[in-house]
């Protein structure tokens, strides 16, 4: 056991972050990075204004912390037990309060403007060209095309073990998501059983799939590429591994996949709710 | 006197101030504030221990990618779930309330004892059933594997069969009932008992953050054990509270355990204000800045926190309108928390600061409280919510803002109160090397998290994609530093119990005014049988009498 630990803690992780650089490389622009400290990159416009909206609060906050702090290290420094051995007894100042009372709300009403527009942008699609459905199950998602022939697909996830050379281990799937770009897409999302989220990061998607509910979300996607997400609501054992990959496409790219699709998922049941997930991504 | 209480009335016995039964007697059955709150404090350091080693062996898993240790996946999620309820309804909530509510704030508003002796009682042996019924419930069946949000239809019995969460939800019913007996306890106890000249604006600000706390947990867990109930009915007598199938929703649950569950986290910080007030003031030689603006920037703070619940609920298509409302009503409460940090600062500003482990961890509190504070700026907003929602920046900012930081104000409470409750000072040097290790600790535990979380990882996993392991082996680190600096921890309490210094009535000096510090130590069995009377005291601030000078009448 002490040697799992120790392992765990120094070795085992140095080769872990080693090994991953080579595979996060090569799909930079749909998935985090090592050592990444910031949103991943922007792919759709909600992404793209909510980047320029937390870029403006990391300024904030950061001037907020440096403030806060640079007065309490003066403070340490200067009013220490040694250097001011007595102590003033001054225990309040009205304008003092006031200040500090007006200008948090300043700022506040600084954040509100623009987090209320974005908030209303990303609300819906205006008039959307085409619909995504997405339904979730305990642990794998299904994708319906209602504009294109209204065919439906399972999207599994694939097992380490038979992951291919550049394919990132938890996030890729069977049957990925194929959209078009510069298209806007109404999704709607799900469930069969209990609560899940779809979530693509840097295409700004996140929605619960609930129960007895359609909640509608949208994304353009940007630039064509391979996008990857999670399922973000706690919902059993394989939460871990319920991943979501997106293709992006070009538009005629989109209409020929969509004929094969046609052909290839018809040939399929819809979406078997009764498959038991557990087995057949194993 | 131990040795007396056989003889009864004996002679000697009469009259004497340490007078009380022995043995078992003394604690199953108390009445006595300082005996219950010790007992509080024991069971929650008991807790703290099982929950925390929850959290260690949760980050060794996540040291790096890849399932290592804990296979049963399902495991996983119950150490999640009962590390969340055991930190928040049997660590900090018994700590802070039970804890140090119940020794401190019949000794600071100069009352004998809380108004209430039985039901005080009554309100530990249920919160100890609780955490049994709790630690129970991890060993039936799969156990609760459902976050400590126990989100239907995970939570029904479809999906987790057999009687875990049953068990869950008895627990926290049979601790609520003891936390709302509690809450009726402590506001009885201030608005009726308080000495001749102890007026509300001249309480210690300890007693108003309890005030406050206790009110929040009187409106807010009588709705957790509603919900709960209507929980424990639909798994086992087939309503439909929250099956859509049946007519319900399983967004009701989501309300109704948010209108508990955002007071809920005030309830666990205002106690840490009022702790950190204390320890601000005492430490600064300095009476509290803007003492009314502090009473009732904690009290805004209370009553805002009832209007904000569904800033947990903005991906579940909550419509729109509604969101860009709990958007605004969360960024408001960031005013009166604002007020607080700045009155802190003021306090210090001008005094003469003696840097004792307690104000250790005050200072360190307030570091934490504004980290997370601003990351909780960018939470409240809605439109930012489909790159945050469930992941590791949540994580981050409710440890910082929350978690931590009350665990510090409990730290820090502890090291200035221990010579009161034992009688034995605590050694200063170990403590100081306690509250270093633990502070790096927390913040390599905990700062990644934020990297994480913008990275888009999500929470409640057991494995995650390789790109985050080197934030997660950081974080890991972190967690060890923290294991070692509450080991340290428990050893400083035996120290300090074995061969701690005797400690004087009042240690802290000048600065402490508050009127703990005029009895002895350890206090008395029985303290304040002659009611102490207040005076405006001689600071001449217009009688805002933190600063009050206590006259107790011996």
């Amino acid at each position: 056991m002490t040697t799992r630990i120790l392992r765990s803690l120094i070795g085992g992780s140095l080769t872990g972050v080693g090994a991953v650089v080579a595979a996060g490389a090569a799909h930079a622009s749909g998935m985090a990075t090592p050592w990444q400290i910031n949103l991943q990159d922007a792919a759709s416009p909600v992404m793209e204004r909510v980047h320029g909206f937390h870029n403006m609060l990391l300024v904030i906050q950061i001037s907020i912390v440096v403030l806060v702090l640079g007065v309490l290290a003066y403070i340490i420094v200067r009013f220490n037990a040694k250097r001011n051995p007595d102590p003033s007894r001054t225990a309040h100042n009205t304008l003092l309060e006031i200040v500090w009372t007006a200008v948090p709300i300043v700022i506040l009403v600084i954040i509100a403007i623009p987090s209320l527009k974005l908030l209303y942008f990303s609300d819906r699609a205006q008039d959307p060209d085409m619909t995504l459905k997405v339904t979730a199950h305990q642990w794998y998602w299904s994708y319906t095309y209602p504009d294109h022939g209204d065919f439906a697909f399972d999207s599994l996830p694939v097992a380490a073990e038979v992951l291919e050379a550049g394919q990132p281990r938890l996030l890729t799937v069977d049957n990925p998501i194929v959209l078009p770009v510069d298209t806007t897409i109404q999704v709607l999302v799900t469930t069969d059983d209990v609560i899940h989220n779809f979530a693509v990061p840097s295409l700004g998607l996140k929605t619960d799939a609930t129960p007895g509910r359609v909640n509608e979300t949208w994304v353009r996607i940007s630039k064509e590429g391979t996008y990857y997400g999670m399922c973000s609501e706690l919902c059993g054992v394989n939460h871990y591994y319920m991943p979501i990959q997106v293709k992006a496409v070009s538009k005629e790219r989109f209409a020929a996949w969509t004929q094969e699709a046609k052909e290839k998922f018809a040939a399929r049941p819809a979406p078997a709710v009764a498959a038991a997930p557990a087995q057949s991504i194993q | 006197m131990a040795h007396g209480a056989a003889a009864g009335h004996g002679a000697h016995a009469h009259g004497e101030h340490d007078h009380h039964p022995t043995g078992w007697k003394r604690w199953v059955y108390s009445t006595n504030h300082k005996d219950i709150g010790t007992m509080y404090i024991v069971l929650s350091m008991i807790a703290a221990l099982l929950g925390g080693m929850m959290s260690w062996y949760i980050r060794l898993e996540l040291a790096e990618p890849g399932i290592q240790f804990i296979e049963d996946t399902q495991f996983y999620n119950v150490l999640v779930t009962a590390h969340g309820f055991l930190m928040v309804f049997f660590v900090v909530m018994p700590a802070m309330i039970g804890g140090f509510g119940n020794w401190f704030v019949p000794l600071m508003v100069g009352a004998p004892d809380m108004a209430f002796p039985r039901m005080n009682n009554i309100s530990f042996w249920l919160t100890a059933a609780g955490l049994v019924l709790l630690v129970m419930s991890a060993f039936v069946g799969g156990g609760p594997g459902t976050g400590w949000t126990v989100y239907p239809p995970l939570s029904s019995i479809a999906y987790h069969p057999d009687a875990a969460v049953d068990f869950g939800i008895l627990a926290l019913h049979v601790a609520g009932a003891g936390s709302i007996l509690g809450a009726i306890n402590f506001i009885v106890t201030i608005l009726n008992m308080r000495s001749p000249g102890m007026t509300m604006h001249r309480m210690p600000l300890f007693a108003w953050s309890i005030l406050i706390t206790a009110f929040l947990l009187l409106l807010a867990l009588p709705v957790l054990a509603g919900a709960l109930t209507m929980l424990l009915t639909d798994r086992n007598f087939g309503t439909h509270f929250y099956d859509p199938a049946g007519g319900g929703d399983p967004l009701l649950w989501q309300h109704l355990f948010w209108f508990f569950g955002h007071p809920e986290v005030y309830i666990i910080i205002l106690p840490a204000f009022g702790i950190v007030s204390q320890l601000v003031s005492t430490f600064s030689r300095k009476p509290v800045f803007g003492y009314l603006g502090m009473a009732y920037a904690m009290s805004a703070i209370g009553v805002v926190g009832f209007i904000v619940w569904a800033h947990h609920m903005y991906t579940t298509g909550l419509g729109v309108n509604a969101r860009a409302y709990f958007t605004t009503a969360t960024l408001i409460i960031a005013v009166p928390t604002g007020i607080k940090i700045f009155s802190w600062l003021a306090t210090m500003w001008g005094g003469s600061i003696d840097f004792k482990a307690p104000m250790l961890y005050a200072i360190g509190f307030i570091f934490l409280f504004v980290v997370g504070g601003v990351t909780g700026v960018a939470l409240a907003n809605a439109g930012i919510d489909f790159a945050l929602h469930d992941t590791y920046y949540v994580v981050a900012h409710f440890h910082y803002v929350m978690a931590i930081a009350a665990i510090f104000a409990m730290f820090g409470g502890y090291y200035y109160w221990i010579g009161k409750i034992s009688g034995k000072q605590y050694n200063e040097c170990l403590a100081k090397t306690q509250f270093w290790l633990f502070f790096i600790g927390v913040n390599v535990l905990f700062f990644p998290q934020h990297f994480l979380g913008l990275a888009g990882m999500p929470r409640r996993i057991p494995d995650y994609p390789d790109v985050y392991a080197g934030w997660n082996m950081v974080s890991s680190f972190g967690a060890l530093l923290t294991m070692l600096g509450t080991f340290l921890f428990y050893y400083i309490v035996f120290h300090t119990i074995r061969s701690g210094k005797p400690a004087e009535a009042n240690p802290w000096g000048e600065g402490a005014t508050t009127l703990e510090w005029t009895v002895a130590s350890p206090a008395p069995f029985h303290t304040h049988e002659v009611q102490p009377v207040i005076s405006a005291g001689d600071h001449g601030h217009g009688g805002h009498g933190h600063g009050a000078h206590p006259r107790p009448a011996e």
